[in-house]
């Protein structure tokens, strides 16, 4: 199943599968790390509910729900914390 | 000499390795036209034969710090920093410094800088903590893979650092630019290469690698389009390459690196789950910055002296009988004693103010020591007064503020190097971006409240630079530590002299009200003249560290060498400027303090006192009315000299008898008392007036130390007009308070201007992106 980043609860993980967005934006997300393939574990909201935390290649990586909202990733294995 | 650049991403140990290898020599600098910090420094080799120490200045190495980036892209003035020395500067060579604890992204920078033609060697840093972990790295695969030199080091204990630079040294001249992507593009790059080689570029591959990528820096120049067109054939080769990059590190990490299985939380973890709790996050977050104001500012330490003034109960020195009061001061019995108030009086006092102490009482020593050398030797009395008073007296009232500045860069270097200041910017950003900025500017905001100068400086990390220019301005809004007496002062005077209200409730009112005009004008320049979309914030969380003691001190003393330096100069000069102002007459006469009223700065004052009529302290206040207009001129020395230069004029003018008070407020009312005397004003405006005057020290220029750090650290040509802009707000807010408090009807005039001025920017806003697209839909219509 597809879903948005910015739709992800916490402890979800997954596969990206296509990032949009345009310019800066997208060229940011690929050199964090943030490309097609790579997996991702969501793992925690800011107190006020955005950003968001993930976890990427071994890093802790912080971006906005609207940023997620250009990452599309196959959900993988479910909840496992 | 060599050159060397020094690259790597950010929180990569790159500072460390820098200090660990140039030591003392390194000197800081801006990299021109941008406020991203150079560093530049040497090393030396050891080790040399006597012989060899004499001309070792050969053998040894410059080495250029490059900004801490994550990748070569065109988007950020650090990365088009890097990209530029390396590829028009050319070093002799890339030392890349890799974090081995995080392999993936940091050698995603490696592969790009490898497609350059200059030699490249791999600096792999933080190996004891991979090993500590139980992971493996074989840097001898990773060499393999990779084609370049491998060693491993550790900035921090100082491992590998002789052997990497031996390495660096001896690797050939020149190299040829490799990519990991010849597999997987190679018509495309074949295409795009022939066209950089015709151009006669060097690093032919790196830009063509680039324009592949649809780099904007590229694609400037001509025929490049063209090629790319040619070349990606409409397809979306960005996500290709970033995705191929990749692929070819996890390919290879496969073969050099070993995890071990994981078990539970790492240490970060387990910080994190405390300091960025879904609940508990933002209390922890203000109670560590409570502390760092009390350590820096507090004179009531952990309130061991209670928490208000009737819970005091230590003695004071005077009340132990080891000092006694005498003219407004406090005259020590001895030297011990004066020792002993730099820590204790009254209160044990925190470790900012025990420094600013023991500071002033050197300083004092040094000013006292020569006026009273001066007047021993029969110098006259203008020129012991321009050399006590007017000199040194303003270039030590600037470096008083050192300690404190020093203290809270301290602090804030330390919540930036444990990586604890990321956190806040995460935790803080929902809040900020509904102003059009990032969490990042919470920092330098908060700092303000303590002084402007570090807070400027501190906007440094914040990327964008629309976003940084609206926070500079906004700053001094934050009212710093030296317009406090500003506030207690005219509010206590207030109190004083009419017996009305509370001084504490107005002091606390102006400081929201700073707070609330910075959040104005935030919106209002972001809306207007600092339009732009909110920064991206796409952020590396970097694990927890110890703060480095050394890479701590060594910041220091960089900001340290800075503020010096503008001490001597700018405000040297201006402090100066002011003084003979002050106490010369027209007749270009030496004038003694007593007599300022005659001066030349006293004449302008009377000059400008009808500028500030609509603000409520100027001509209505009469013939004593430009004593205001003068504190207002020279707070912008410093803003202490608001309330001093009160004090003297309040005597001059006979406004009050009696000795002067530290705190000015007996004066003020002597002062108010007089005017009202005067000139029979009602009370109601005058009150408005004298909070106008208030609100208007806290959000005009600043003092000189704070303007010159501002336009260190603007971009070119936008300091003039944010000076127009704090006269412009302060005019403005001081003259909305004088009207609404004298006539509180004038509150709908005021309602009905902002309200026209919101909707003239909204609609200008919207109307201007209407008209674009309803002009391209014509457009296409008519083509159609």
């Amino acid at each position: 199943m597809n879903k948005l980043l910015s739709d992800f609860t916490v402890g979800e993980s997954g596969k990206i599968v296509k990032v949009t967005g345009e310019g800066k934006l997208r060229r940011r997300l690929f050199d964090m790390g943030v490309t097609p393939g790579a997996e991702l574990t969501m793992r925690k909201k800011a107190p006020l509910g955005d950003p968001i935390e993930i976890t990427l290649r071994g890093y802790e990586l912080t971006l906005r729900k609207t940023e997620a909202a250009c990452v599309e990733v196959e959900l993988s294995g479910g909840e496992k914390q | 000499m060599k050159t060397f650049a020094l690259a790597g991403n950010p929180n990569c140990g790159k500072t460390t390795l820098f200090n660990a290898l140039t030591g003392a020599t390194a000197h800081v600098g801006n990299w021109p036209g941008v406020t991203v910090d150079k560093r530049e420094g040497v090393y030396k080799f050891e080790n040399k034969t006597k012989k060899g120490a004499k001309n070792g200045s050969e053998n040894d190495i410059n080495i250029v710090d490059l900004p801490g980036i994550y990748s070569l892209s065109p988007y950020t003035p650090e990365e088009v920093i890097s990209r530029n020395f390396i590829l028009e500067d050319r070093p002799d060579g890339i030392i890349n410094i890799v974090d081995a604890t995080n392999l993936e992204r940091n050698l995603y920078l490696t592969t790009q800088l490898l497609e350059t033609d200059v030699p490249v060697i791999i600096a792999l840093n933080m190996m004891d903590e991979v090993e500590k972990s139980g992971d493996k790295i074989n840097a001898q695969t990773l060499e393999r893979a990779l084609g370049v030199p491998v060693v491993e080091i550790s900035a921090l204990k100082g491992t590998g650092i002789k052997q990497l630079m031996e390495r660096a040294v001896a690797m050939p001249a020149q190299r040829k630019g490799a990519t990991v992507l010849k597999g997987a593009l190679e018509k495309q790059l074949e295409t795009a290469c022939a066209y950089y080689e015709n151009e006669g570029v060097s690093s032919p591959l790196f830009h063509a690698l680039k324009l592949l990528e649809n780099d904007e820096i590229e694609l400037e120049r001509k025929g490049a389009k063209a090629v790319l067109d040619e070349a990606a054939a409409g397809e979306d080769l960005e996500a290709v390459i970033a995705d191929e990059r990749y692929k070819f590190i996890s390919g290879n990490l496969a073969g050099a690196k070993v995890r071990a299985k994981r078990e539970g939380l790492t240490k970060s973890d387990k910080i994190d789950r405390v300091l960025t709790h879904r609940i508990w996050a933002i209390p922890i977050f203000l109670a560590v910055l409570f502390f760092i104001f009390h350590l820096t500012f507090s004179e009531n330490l952990f309130f061991l002296n209670g928490f208000t003034e009737s819970q005091g109960w230590m003695p004071s020195l005077v009340d132990l009988g080891l000092a006694s009061e005498a003219d407004g001061g406090v005259e020590y019995n001895n030297f011990g004693v004066e020792i002993l108030a730099i820590f204790y009086d009254g209160a044990v006092f925190s470790p900012g103010v025990i420094l600013t102490n023991f500071l002033n009482l050197f300083l004092d020593h040094i000013s006292s020591g020569i006026v009273t050398l001066m007047e021993n030797a029969g110098a006259a009395e203008w020129a012991t007064g321009l050399i006590g008073d007017g000199i040194l007296g303003g270039i030590f009232a600037v470096l008083g503020f050192l300690p404190q500045i020093l203290t809270l860069f301290l602090f804030f270097s330390l919540l930036e190097d444990s990586g604890y200041m990321a956190r806040i910017a995460f935790v803080l950003d929902r809040i900020f971006r509904r102003f059009g900025l990032s969490g990042r500017a919470f920092m330098p905001m908060i700092m303000g409240f303590g002084c402007s100068v570090p807070a400027a400086v501190n906007t440094r990390t914040l990327s964008d630079e629309k976003e940084r220019t609206a926070t500079i301005r906004v700053i001094p809004f934050f009212s710093c530590g030296a317009k406090l007496p500003i506030l207690t002062a005219v509010a206590g005077g207030i109190v004083t002299a009419f017996g009305v209200g509370n001084s504490d409730l107005i002091t606390y009112g102006m400081y929201i009200l700073g707070v609330v005009a910075a959040i104005v004008c935030v919106l209002l320049m972001r809306n207007t003249s600092l339009k732009g979309e909110t920064p991206p914030f796409i952020m590396e969380l970097p694990a927890y560290h110890m703060p480095k003691f050394k890479n701590l001190m060594l910041h220091l003393w960089d900001k340290t060498k800075h503020f010096v330096k503008k001490a001597f100069t700018i405000i040297f000069a201006s402090t100066v400027i002011i003084w003979l102002f002050s106490h010369l007459s027209f007749k270009w006469g030496y004038l003694p303090d007593g007599e300022m009223n005659n001066s030349i700065l006293a004449s302008i004052g009377m000059f400008l006192q009808p500028i500030f009529t609509p603000l409520g302290f100027g001509a209505q206040l009469g013939q004593f009315g430009w004593v205001f207009a003068v504190a207002a001129i020279t707070g912008l020395v410093a803003k202490e000299n608001v309330i001093a230069t009160f004090t003297t004029l309040a005597l001059c003018i006979g406004a009050y008898a009696g000795a002067g008070t530290e705190d000015g407020i007996e004066e003020l009312s002597g002062l108010i008392a007089a005017i009202t005397a005067d000139t029979g004003i009602s009370q109601g405006q005058f009150i408005a007036g004298l909070i106008a005057f208030i609100a208007f020290n806290m959000t005009t220029i600043p003092c000189f130390a704070a303007c010159a750090t501002a336009k260190a650290e603007l971009p070119k040509g936008k300091f003039k007009w944010t000076l127009l802009f704090w006269l412009a707000a302060s005019y403005v807010t001081g003259a909305m308070i004088y009207t609404v408090g004298a006539w509180w009807w004038t509150l709908f005039i005021w309602l009905a201007v902002i309200a026209a001025v919101t909707t003239f920017i909204v609609l200008r806003n919207i109307g201007k992106f209407d008209i674009v697209k309803i002009f391209k839909r014509r457009k296409k219509e008519n083509k159609e």
